[in-house]
């Protein structure tokens, strides 16, 4: 029946209307998933015997005449930084690589009363840590349009499973760009919310005051109804969480029009360093914007050079901090190597379990939070976060929403970039600004370039924007046709 | 030469809020092990803080007991470090901006009253337990973590070891006024470091200071003050310099010894925790907990002093105890006593009931209603000193009033002279060798009274019989 190359939308509607059972549903996407993941990798962890069972207990609850979610028997993917009770949740890591939750995210919680079917943990770049997948401590993900490139990251696996059919939806999480950029890359749908509007509280913290959860899907009425199902305040779990204003509405008041509707290009955005087939993709994605109605005009951002340094300053320093409790006392890798004292098992745990790259910010971290250091670095960083933050009000109140890229260029080949640490970050740097301000942004497929690879556009939200920037994305869906694009394996 | 210490202190008091300063956890102390926690307070991966605001109402509260500025605007700093106990790896606390700030404590020595200024209070999260004893290994006990705790830092202006120690009862008496901590050193409670350093008398200089860990007693304190004064003193006669270094106390061999030096001092890498958002005390907040500052201890204390014409030593007495120290100022306020009178009372029979008992006075049923009543019927001579005392006992023990209690159990005294002259008549009649022998020049009148109060079954005033005996012996 193909089931899988369907949209959550379409198929919620067919659950709905019994055409098709949860059960089916899941087994189609798991005989889709046992037919490519081979190829794509981008699973984790498989919980196809306890999908099945979600989904029989769905069924079950459907002919009993319970009123269900439209995500009820529904199969998604959880990004592998979410803890889930009883499911090994590893940060890709051999440092938590038999790391069982005692509990699950409130996220987990949430698409758990939405009776939805988790198909299984999703790989990452480890800890969060990366923008292609490479750095994942369990095995490299594929992207599913060319198996040579990569499906960036860090929630590489969470957007390559999307795109390749082998679940609809997905949760990822982003700090500097971690859902976005490999959204961009695979060709589907990733949200990264306002900051505080999806509760943190499970999400292995890589770096806590930019970390956000967010969707993805191969469309973005999808999107919106997964994001619906996770926004929520929790303020008994997570100090950071806020009351948002559309709190489970977004799909809802979905909108396509976009007349008179304020688009800002920032020049800054898509100068040097971006290739120009990317340039080019976004710049007649604003054409169509403006063929829709919208005004659409340059702005300028000129504090946005300095995001990247910011973002690697902040993001290492609470990063060395956070990744501090894994030191093999009470769970997760312990060296068998340490049988001098107890500073040799931190070490030795430490330097055995967490990969290069981690090791890397961990260190790069330590040292910006170091007496001597830490107002040279940390505390600079933290004032001009405080005017990128400034910069980006001020251009709201000029426009609805900023277009720009999302990457300097599509996917690349695997192992081309892993060399150089300087280059991979420099990739980052369409995307970090939004965390840094906290900010909404969506990415959605906007072209493909010569190689037949995705190329995504990146629309930014002033705070409690997604409602703008969905409806942005939808008109463009409706505009282009640019949606659930599955790629061929 | 002559050697003046200088002697700063950090103390650390556990709140006696229900929960845990970050989780829903019960923060009580002495559950099995490990059966206080959640992700939280173990430092499970994903886990997040919330703070529990009683905290922060707790350490204000202590604040401005002790003259301190309250920062409206509280935010928490993480401190890193390795340690087992310690489960995330970095301790919330406070760093740059405590929660209150310049303070001072006064207090009394040997009748001479002196203060310690307070450099901060700060509140934090308190660490586990690592038990080396229970099984082969180590177990580390989370239910004490993220039990919260406040720091109070002193300014070096303490002198003493007696200075040191009264300075700390100062505070764990304030500490119990508040009602905001257990204060119990047993379990930890209360502990202190303490930071010492020597100066030529006369000197305005200060000298390299050492810090002293893991004292757990006040008295403790004091043995670790004197011992660590008399080692610098030596060091210095012998021509060798003190190290800023960090010596671990050892209350049983009663010494220290070095725990780290200056060139292993830790970085903790202090920075705001981005988890937590600030929290204000907004006005309405800070009146609420200004109007919970009761009357301080100090001034009780000068009061009972100088207003009560009680001794040094009563007026402390009353004074460390708040529920004793509030019963005195009630029944005083009712006009109906004098204040020293309902004091002797509180410091003889009602302090001798509850410790015989091992009761706390707010766990019985007096009330300071009860013994102004108590001490009007023995005034008014409606019962004897020697009844009220048995009254006394009925008081904790019974909702009945004084009245009822004097009533029930009879004891309401004869004041007639007229019949108590009977009984005097009556009992001189019956004892002839008492005659006999007051005739000889003996004095009997004790034994007569005796007599007296038997006959009378206690209800003869004691006043009036002695007056009568005196009469009707004269008469012979």
């Amino acid at each position: 029946m193909e089931l899988f190359k369907k949209t959550a939308t379409e198929l919620s509607s067919m659950l709905k209307a019994k055409e098709i059972s949860a059960v089916e549903l899941t087994n189609d996407i798991l005989a889709r998933t046992e037919a490519v993941e081979s190829k794509v990798q981008g699973y984790v962890t498989l919980t196809a015997d306890a999908a099945r069972k979600q989904a029989e207990a769905v069924d079950a609850k459907r002919s009993a005449g319970d009123e269900l979610s439209d995500l009820a028997g529904i199969p998604v993917a959880i990004k592998d930084n979410i803890c889930t009770k009883g499911t090994l949740t590893t940060c890709a890591s051999k440092m938590l690589y038999n790391f069982n939750p005692p509990y699950n995210a409130t996220v987990m919680e949430k698409l758990a009363a939405h009776d939805i079917v988790m198909t299984g943990k999703a790989n990452m770049d480890e800890f969060a840590m990366g923008s292609s997948c490479e750095n994942s401590g369990m095995h490299p993900t594929h992207n599913p349009h060319n198996l040579n490139k990569v499906p960036g990251g860090s929630s590489g696996g969470s957007a390559a499973v999307v795109a390749a059919g082998e679940v609809p939806l997905s949760l990822g999480s982003d700090t500097g760009g971690s859902i976005r950029q490999p959204a961009s890359f695979c060709g589907v749908v990733g949200l990264k919310p306002t900051y505080g509007a999806v509760s943190r509280y499970g999400l292995i913290a890589f770096a806590s005051s930019l970390d956000q959860i967010g969707p993805f899907g191969r469309c973005v009425e999808d999107t919106a109804m997964l994001f619906d199902a996770i926004t929520a305040h929790d303020p008994k779990h997570d100090s950071t969480s806020v009351k948002t204003p559309f709190e489970g509405t977004t799909r809802a008041n979905l909108n396509a029009d976009m007349k008179g509707k304020k688009i800002g290009l920032p020049k800054e955005y898509f100068g040097e360093g971006i290739s120009e087939e990317v340039r080019k993709s976004v710049l007649a994605a604003a054409e169509t914007y403006k063929s829709l109605g919208a005004e659409v005009f340059e702005i300028s951002l000129p504090l946005s050079e300095y995001a990247l340094p910011i973002y690697y300053i902040l993001s290492s320093a609470e990063a060395s901090s956070n990744l501090a409790r894994f030191d093999g006392v009470k769970y997760g890798y312990r060296t068998p190597n340490a049988d001098e004292d107890l500073i040799a098992l931190y070490t030795k745990s430490r330097s055995e379990g967490f990969g290069e790259e981690v090791q890397r910010r961990i260190m790069l971290g330590t040292y910006v939070l170091s007496s001597g250091y830490y107002d040279a670095y940390y505390k600079k960083a933290r004032a001009a976060q405080r005017k990128i933050k400034a910069e980006f009000a001020s251009a709201f109140e000029k426009c609805d929403a900023i277009l720009t890229p999302v990457a300097p260029t599509t996917a690349y080949e695997i192992g081309s970039k892993t060399t150089n640490p300087l280059e991979m970050y420099a990739g980052d740097i369409c995307t970090v600004s939004v965390n840094i301000a906290g900010l909404p942004a969506m990415v959605q497929p906007c072209g493909f370039d010569s190689n037949k690879m995705p190329i995504g556009m990146q629309l930014i939200g002033p705070r409690f924007g997604e409602q703008t920037l969905l409806n942005a994305g939808y008109a463009f869906e409706k505009a282009t046709g640019l949606k659930n694009i599955i790629a061929e394996l | 030469m002559k050697y003046e210490a200088v002697i700063g202190l950090e103390v650390h008091a556990e709140l006696s809020t229900e929960s845990k300063i970050y989780c829903s956890c019960s923060a009580k102390f002495g559950a099995d092990i490990n059966t206080h926690t959640c992700p939280v307070c173990t430092g499970m991966p994903g886990a997040l803080p919330v703070l529990n605001k009683q905290v922060v109402h707790y350490a204000a509260k202590m604040g401005l007991a002790t003259g301190c500025t309250v920062n409206r605007l509280c935010k928490a700093d993480r401190k890193n470090y390795f340690y087992p106990d310690l489960p995330k790896a970095y301790q919330i606390s406070q760093f740059d901006i405590p929660i209150c700030e310049n303070g001072e404590v006064f207090f009394y020595v040997d009748g001479e009253k002196k203060s310690c200024r307070l450099e901060r209070i700060h509140f934090e999260e308190d660490a586990g337990k690592l038990l080396h004893d229970e099984i082969d290994g180590t177990v580390v006990d989370f239910n004490r973590c993220g039990v919260p705790l406040i720091e109070m830092v002193t300014k070096p202006d303490l002198h003493s070891s007696a200075e040191a120690k009264e300075f700390l009862e100062m505070i764990k008496t304030t500490l119990s006024y508040l009602d905001i901590c257990d204060c119990k050193m047993e379990e930890g409670s209360i502990r202190c470091d303490v930071n010492v350093s020597i100066r030529p008398e006369g000197s305005t200089e200060f000298g390299t200071r050492v810090e002293m860990k893991n004292i757990n007693t006040f008295s403790g304190a004091v043995r670790a003050i004197d011992y660590e004064v008399a080692r610098q003193i030596e060091v210095v006669e012998n021509g060798g310099t003190i190290q800023q270094e960090t010596r671990r106390w050892d209350d049983v061999k009663l010494k220290n010894t070095v725990m780290r030096t200056k060139e292993d001092a830790q970085d903790y890498r202090y920075f705001p925790d981005p988890d937590l958002i600030a929290v204000e005390i907004d006005d309405e907040w800070y009146k609420q907990i200004e109007s919970e500052i009761p009357e301080l201890p100090i001034s009780r204390y000068e009061r009972y002093l100088n207003e009560y014409g009680m001794t040094a030593m009563e007026s402390r007495q009353l004074m460390d105890s708040y529920a004793k120290a509030t019963l005195l100022d009630t029944a005083a306020a009712s006009g109906k006593v004098k204040p020293k009178a309902a004091a002797n009372w509180i410091l003889s029979d009602i302090s001798k009931y509850l410790n015989d008992k091992e009761l706390e006075l707010e766990n019985t049923k007096m009330t300071a209603e009860k013994l102004v009543d108590l001490i009007c019927l023995i005034d008014a001579g409606t019962i004897s000193g020697a009844a009220g005392k048995k009254v006394l006992i009925q008081l904790f023990e019974t909702d009945e009033t004084a009245e009822q209690i004097v009533e029930r159990l009879g004891l309401k005294q004869v004041s007639d002279e007229g019949a108590i002259l009977e009984i005097v008549k009556d009992v001189i009649a019956k004892n002839e060798k008492a005659v006999a022998d007051f005739k000889a020049g003996k004095n009997v009148t004790g034994f007569l009274v005796g007599q007296c109060m038997k006959a009378s079954k206690g209800q003869g005033n004691p006043q009036i019989i002695n007056k009568l005996i005196a009469q009707e012996l004269a008469k012979l």
